[in-house]
């Protein structure tokens, strides 16, 4: 029955651990491949979009393999994408500390780096914890959010966040040390978290569980 | 929000779990993957492995029990012990690390800490130092679990481990280590209140209150825990807590359990919650 499974392919852009995201899919059911070839991206019925390291490798990386224009075209027809921290940040415009027209640009905003300072407290920067989700307008039901109570803890391990220029595509916030901020998005196929699913213990996985329910991929 | 993290550590001499007392004379506790499981079940918010052999060989041998463990353990791994280069980092992230700690390769060449935080992201860079108060009160970094000597101070090689590009500092007292009385407050607040990125404190615990005090009087991000929630694990689990490697009398006879108020994860974190401090239940 496997080659009538859905597959879904982990972008693999050379930079982070991928080990992580193929378990979780595995574990839930999912039908995933890594890879770095656009042809495979092409034929995929859901991507995921990983991603540790720093924006600006990360969009060169897609670049030279070809890959950012292979994700938009597959994203704007409809395909389903999972983007998972950074992968969430290069879904959008620009980052705050490279200039202009740096992302993929499939969702308008932009990318800022946590402050040192806030309210004259010091920020410890990366911003690595368990930290709460909560909802933000947007009814969770219906998401690949569904098994989770507003407030449950996840993962985050980042320096930067994203700041969408419309919020209608906030699904999330999270409040780190009195800055909030958005921690996942969803806009018609596209879902993506700032924290990691794949780290959240048995929540988390319940997320890859429901993303792949919800897009008909098991 | 802000939380701490709880790392119960766990520090591996061949298929072991071992324990020491200023990170020297290691006791072997048990199987490490028992211990592994019963954390995560309990709550844990991240697990460290560290080969404390490694040094010794130059390499690290955790690469199975990694790869075993990361199957069935969905919080995030760092592993330490051993590591020297690029590519020895690039070899237990791929099998399922999420994060490395560094000590003697970067004091040796604190590029590397630069190279691999470009490389892999400074999240994934966890670096530990290894401290001894002098007979001066300076404060030294060793290497080693603590056997070396640099001449190297600590704080000084804390704002440049910031500087060069590292996620996270773990700072070890290797003086309070293993010893159960508590952790070095001076030390650990003076390398927090210096650093911009996140400090894991190391080498004392062996009291739940000690742990209060540290969030609140050491400002510490994380706090690292072996002998209070391993002899929580040997009490619960007497059966799984045996070695092929003897030590059987050592664990019977619970020599030194009297020092440490064993507890589970989630006891911890409930009298964290109960002071107001946050942290993921």
């Amino acid at each position: 029955m496997d080659s009538l499974k859905k597959k879904v392919i982990i972008i693999d852009y050379q930079l982070g651990n991928l080990f992580s995201v193929k378990q979780a899919c595995e574990t839930v059911g999912i039908n995933a491949k890594i890879s770095s070839e656009s042809e495979e991206i092409i034929n995929a019925d859901a991507l995921i979009l990983p991603g540790v390291g720093a924006f600006i490798e990360a969009m060169n990386n897609l670049k030279k393999l070809g890959l950012d224009t292979a994700i938009k075209d597959k994203v704007t027809k409809g395909t389903p994408l999972f983007g998972i921290c950074l992968g969430q940040q290069l879904l959008f415009t620009e980052s705050e500390e490279f200039g202009a027209g740096n992302g993929l640009d499939l969702i308008p905003g932009i990318i800022k780096r946590f402050p040192e300072e806030f309210e004259e407290r010091k920020i410890k920067v990366p911003h690595i914890a368990w930290n709460t989700i909560y909802k933000y307008n947007q009814d969770w039901s219906k998401t690949a959010l569904s098994a989770l109570e507003n407030n449950d803890f996840m993962y985050f391990v980042h320096s930067y966040y994203v700041k969408p220029s419309n919020e209608s595509c906030v699904l999330t916030k999270t409040n780190y040390d009195g800055i909030e901020f958005c921690s996942s998005i969803i806009k018609n196929n596209i879902f993506a978290t700032q924290f990691h699913p794949e780290k959240s213990a048995e929540k988390g996985i319940s997320i890859y569980k429901n993303w792949a329910l919800k897009n008909n991929l098991l | 929000m802000k939380t701490v993290r709880i790392i119960p550590r766990l520090d591996i001499k061949g298929p072991n779990l071992v324990k020491g007392i200023h990170l020297e004379g290691l006791r072997v506790l048990g199987k490490p993957s028992d211990f592994a499981k019963y954390y995560y079940e309990q709550g844990a918010d991240e697990l460290m492995f560290m080969d404390v052999v490694a040094s010794l060989y130059e390499r690290n041998s955790l690469h199975d029990i990694i790869s075993e463990t990361a199957k069935k353990i969905f919080i995030p791994i760092t592993v330490g012990g051993g590591l020297r280069s690029i590519s020895d980092i690039k070899e237990v992230l791929r099998v399922g690390a999420d994060k490395v700690c560094l000590n003697t390769a970067v004091i040796k060449n604190p590029q590397l800490i630069r190279e691999a935080s470009r490389m892999f992201g400074s999240s994934t860079i966890v670096i530990a130092i290894e401290a001894i108060k002098e007979s001066d009160g300076r404060y030294l970094a060793y290497t080693d679990n603590g056997r070396e000597f640099t001449g190297v101070d600590v704080f000084e090689w804390a704002q440049k481990v910031d500087e060069l590009g590292a996620g996270e500092i773990v700072i070890t007292s290797v003086d309070n280590e293993g010893t159960g009385q508590g952790f070095d407050l001076e030390l650990i607040s003076k390398i927090s209140n210096i650093v911009s990125i996140p400090v894991i404190a190391h080498g004392g615990a062996g009291k739940q209150n000690q742990v209060l005090d540290l969030i609140n009087d050491g400002n510490a991000n994380a706090v690292m825990i072996s002998s209070m929630f391993h002899y929580h694990f040997i009490k619960e689990n007497e059966s799984k807590a045996s070695s092929l490697e003897g030590n059987v009398e050592f664990l019977n006879q619970k020599r030194n359990f009297h020092t440490f108020e064993p507890c589970t994860i989630s006891d911890l974190k409930n009298l964290l919650i109960n002071n107001q401090i946050e942290c993921r239940l």
